[in-house]
């Protein structure tokens, strides 16, 4: 018999998941050459898809006409302020109904029962209450982020760590100590995937209440580019909603890091 | 301050509806300036009667008194937790001062009680740490100094070093009683190591397995301050056996049992 070495192979090595930067990179920026090369060839008429070029000079002409700011402007306002309005009641009432029992047993079955409606659906109602001015377009958005806000929220409450909430009393918190140095704190983290997702849905109702009812706005520049068949005007208009997105992501993802030190450092 | 607890008993209803008695009649003093260890097997009601005498828990039967001077904003009792419980969006700094706040300090008074006890644990230098950037030792030491800091009548110690591993333990146990030297502030320090019990304690106090009863109460006749030498002395070693006869029956029953709590 012969006496043999063997190494030890690295048998997990198919399971090591690596950053592939590179790739990351390349991904985007290869979708848009594609783009431009199918476009200037000729074989896509710029009708149905114009060109990546083209619609960053549509963008740089409709910022110095003043076009875009008035539009853009228009839509930030609706959407802080739904966004604003609706992320403040959200995560109150989320806190009443994670931390009072009697709250909850009031209004969870009501946020059950409301929670399922689309929220695009009661356009039509707000604008019979709130008109068709500006008020109904922050409704729908607030309501919007409303529900999300709760419901993370209210999620975030319950899980606050019965250990740290018993630690505090022992040290003399009473409720409201306990709320606010015990309670918020633990759902911070709830309240900002709460926010993420709220300000995905924000967009989403902006845009088609906009779209629906509005002569100014990001949305209604789509759909009117849409109606005139102006392609590049119209994906501009989705560019802009494209970094509206990336921009809020960013933006609450910053917030984040500054308000939740102990989780990054 | 002395600790009077008087008749103390506690039921609960297990998840069944079946009534357990986890303490029954438990009657204990704790005099000024002592340091007394309760111990038993595991699933005695130590921790429950701890909760009890925090006030985070009723007692279904008994009372517990704080008989002395009272003192206003000085509270009567301050938990060290085994799990050390802190609040981890704290800094080490605003960990110690959380129950100064609650008592109403004025923010200058509050800082400079707080410098005091974060050098008396040897937390110098890391006030401006959160809890995760902090190894087991170093946490217990926060936990130690949040509950010095408000000055309680006693400190309530619920297994403070079980999670510790055993060198960290052996150090921390004697810089406890270094603090406790110096400050004289009584202890009632829960435990299942008999060795601990012995080595910290003026008196043990023994209970047994459910329902939880007070045994016996064990003086540890040794001279303070205590040395690791001390625990080959005939008063140790007789202590120790003392308190192990108590409960060698009782800590078999539970490994037969196989329950883990």
């Amino acid at each position: 018999m012969t006496v043999e070495r063997v190494a030890v192979s690295d048998r997990a090595a198919f399971l090591r998941r690596r950053e592939h930067r590179v790739v990351r990179a390349l991904a985007l920026v290869g979708l848009v050459v594609l783009w431009e090369l199918l476009t200037r060839t000729g074989w896509v008429s710029s009708l149905f898809l114009p060109s990546p070029l083209g619609v960053i000079e549509e963008f740089a002409d409709m910022a110095r006409s003043g076009q875009l700011a008035v539009h853009l402007g228009v839509s930030l306002k609706r959407l802080l302020l739904g966004f604003g309005v609706g992320a403040a009641t959200g995560i109150t009432v989320g806190v009443a109904v994670g931390f009072f029992s009697m709250t909850e047993a009031i209004v969870q079955p009501i946020i059950a029962a409301t929670f399922p409606i689309p929220k695009i659906a009661l356009l039509p109602l707000l604008i019979l209450w709130l008109g068709l001015g500006e008020a109904s377009k922050v409704a729908v958005v607030a309501l919007g982020v409303f529900f999300p806000m709760a419901i993370n929220t209210y999620a975030g409450v319950r899980q606050a760590d019965p250990l740290l909430v018993r630690a505090a009393v022992a040290f003399g918190a009473g409720r409201w100590s306990v709320i606010r140095k015990v309670v918020v704190p633990s759902a911070l983290p709830m309240v900002f995937a709460g926010l993420k997702l709220g300000a995905g849905t924000a967009l989403l109702l902006l845009v088609a209440a906009e779209q629906i009812a509005a002569e100014s706005g990001i949305g209604f520049l789509i759909t009117q580019a849409g109606n005139l068949m102006e392609t590049t005007k119209l994906m501009v208009g989705l560019t802009v909603l494209s970094l509206l997105g990336l921009l809020s992501h960013w933006g609450l993802a910053s917030l984040e890091r500054a308000v939740i030190p102990w989780r990054h450092t | 301050m002395r600790v009077i607890i008087d008749g103390l008993s506690k039921t609960f209803r297990d998840r069944s509806g079946h009534e357990v008695v986890a303490l029954e009649r438990i009657s204990l003093t704790v005099e000024p300036e002592e340091f007394v260890a309760i111990l038993g097997p595991s699933g005695c009601g130590k921790s429950t009667l701890l909760n009890i005498i925090a006030g985070l828990l009723p007692a279904s039967a008994g009372q517990v008194f704080f008989e002395g001077e009272q003192r206003p904003g000085r509270p009567p009792s301050a938990t060290v937790f085994q799990e050390f419980a802190l609040f981890p969006w704290r800094t080490v700094r605003a960990n110690v001062e959380f129950g100064l706040e609650e008592a109403g300090l004025p923010a200058a008074e509050r800082a400079e009680r707080t410098r005091r006890v974060l050098d008396m644990t040897g937390l110098g230098g890391f006030e401006t740490r959160f809890p995760h950037q902090l190894s087991g030792g170093m946490r217990q030491r926060v936990g130690i100094a949040r509950a010095l800091a408000v000055e309680p009548a006693v400190l309530l110690m619920d297994e403070p070093f079980s999670a510790l591993d055993a060198q960290t333990r052996t150090l921390m146990m004697e810089e406890l009683l270094g603090i406790w030297e110096r400050t004289r502030q009584s202890i009632l320090y829960v435990t299942h190591n008999i060795q601990e019990a012995v080595f910290m304690a003026d008196r043990v106090a023994v209970l047994s397995r459910r329902p939880g009863r007070l045994l016996d109460v064990v003086p540890v006749p040794l001279k303070r301050p205590r040395t690791e030498a001390q625990q080959g002395e005939a008063a140790f070693v007789g202590a120790v056996d003392r308190i192990w006869s108590l409960i060698k029956s009782q800590a078999r029953a539970a490994l037969a049992e196989g329950q883990q709590e």
